[in-house]
């Protein structure tokens, strides 16, 4: 990606800031246990996390860790595990 | 035409030539009477430009910062404690690369508090992106205002400028000073047209934040602008003189500099007095010269190798202090870089903080420490109140 004067750039996530690479710990859903209630894609604050066809996905290029997901997951189906890397 | 006028009226008849559009700036000691005139210009109807009214130069700057954003020619101007506490958006503004230009009232930085002049506030902001132009008299700093937004303002530039003068010396001084007119100020400065400009039906973030693959690389973008822009300022500064007869394509002006055996390198309006100094000097058979730096930011090394090149010592007069450093003040190791291997003494004397005069036998005290090769050092300590 060629540089722009001043760093401008167009509203959106940055593709080149790929988050994940400052990941610790991995969410892991446990699927028996999620209601696909959504409550971890609307708080993510990188949107890294979305719902596709009954299923929760995570963006692992963009995930950074922070665990708020598995925080606010009412049922508790989402773990922070550390990562191997 | 020459007109009697202060310094700091002489700017605002610069500014409000060069038609900006928006005008922030809080009051500060020295500089207060550039902005209370361009307030009134406003006001009056004379300079049609919003002056937005701020609570601190924070704010003022970021008013600034915004408003070059959005694509207008901006100006603010300011001094000392005012100057470092927009030290933030200073290097900000450089980074995002609006060419806003600021007139700094050169003003000693607290504690003490100190109203007095000294150029330790431009000089501490030195490494920000910002060039830094530095007059003499009235007429050189008012007609810096012109060449800095034309250099600024280029494409190939966009880096914010400041023009500095030393506060109360130049900016509270009645000179005769010629105010170009607005038609030939209209040709020479034509209307700002942004490079990237903040518009709601096409959004862009500027200065966005960059990951360790990118800072690096803008950083160098700026410096490599700021390289460029020494051609920039030349070039705006000789187009001035075939205009308006004020030549400013050099950024150094040597002063009697043939046959000289010790050499001055200054800046700002102690010039004045060292040229005086030296015609006296010169009676008595003392071969001595100047140097003036006009242009700080960027460094004109290769000029002040030229044109100290036939010396045998030079004698920088520091009006501020890079506290631990060898040589005291922060302009010697510049020049001292510039001359390396020639085996010329290059000697820094930290004179005239908060406002103390030099005088000219203190400039004649300071080339016989030169000539003895003695110097990097406070000149002129008091040593009873020690």
């Amino acid at each position: 990606m060629a540089l722009r004067i001043g760093c401008c750039a167009p509203p959106g996530k940055a593709p080149g800031n790929k988050t994940g690479s400052w990941r610790i710990y991995l969410p892991v859903i446990d699927g028996e246990t999620c209601t696909l209630c959504g409550n971890c894609v609307l708080i993510c604050p990188e949107t890294a996390i979305e719902e596709v066809e009954g299923e929760i996905v995570v963006d692992l290029d963009y995930c950074k860790g922070c665990g708020l997901c598995a925080e606010e997951c009412p049922t508790e189906a989402i773990s922070m595990e550390l990562e191997e890397k | 035409m020459l007109q009697i006028m202060e310094g700091s009226h002489a700017i605002a008849e610069a500014v409000r030539l060069c038609r900006p559009e928006v005008v922030s700036a809080y009051p500060i000691t020295p500089q207060t009477h550039i902005v209370e005139r361009l307030a009134e210009m406003v006001a009056d109807g004379d300079l049609n430009a919003e002056y937005i009214c701020v609570e601190s130069e924070f704010s003022a700057l970021s008013a600034c910062l915004g408003a070059s954003a959005a694509g207008s020619r901006v100006y603010s101007a300011t001094s000392s404690q005012g100057l470092i506490l927009m030290a933030e958006v200073v290097f900000n503004v450089a980074g995002m690369r609006q060419p806003i230009i600021m007139s700094i009232a050169n003003r000693a930085l607290g504690a003490p508090l100190s109203i007095w002049n000294d150029q330790q506030d431009s000089i501490a902001l030195r490494d920000s992106g910002w060039f830094q132009l530095y007059g003499e008299d009235v007429q050189e700093m008012t007609d810096q205002h012109f060449i800095a937004y034309k250099a600024a303002e280029r494409h190939d530039i966009l880096l914010p400028g400041f023009v500095c003068f030393d506060g109360f010396i130049l900016s509270h001084t009645y000179e005769p000073v010629d105010i170009p007119n607005q038609e030939d100020i209209d040709a020479y400065l034509p209307k700002y047209v942004p490079y990237n400009m903040l518009d709601a039906k096409d959004p862009i973030s500027m200065g966005m934040y960059a990951t360790p693959e990118y800072y690096h690389e803008f950083r160098y973008e700026i410096d490599q602008a700021m390289m460029r822009s020494a051609a920039a300022l030349s070039e705006a500064g000789k187009e001035f003189g075939e205009i308006f007869g004020r030549d400013y394509s050099e950024h150094v002006v040597p002063y009697r500099m043939d046959d000289a055996d010790v050499a001055f390198v200054a800046m700002g309006s102690i010039c004045g007095t060292i040229k005086d100094a030296i015609d006296e000097m010169r009676t008595d058979g003392i071969k001595v010269g100047l140097v003036k730096i006009r242009t700080y930011r960027p460094f004109p090394e290769k000029e002040i190798a030229k044109a100290l090149g036939g010396v045998s010592a030079v004698a920088v007069l520091e009006k501020n202090v890079s506290i631990g450093s060898a040589m005291k003040g922060a302009v010697g190791p510049e020049i001292l870089h510039a001359l390396n291997g020639t085996g010329i003494g290059v000697y820094s004397y930290v004179a005239g903080l908060g406002g103390r005069d030099i005088r000219k036998k203190d400039i004649r005290a300071m080339a016989d420490l030169a000539a003895q090769g003695k110097g990097n050092m406070f000149y002129g300590l008091r040593e009873e109140v020690l």
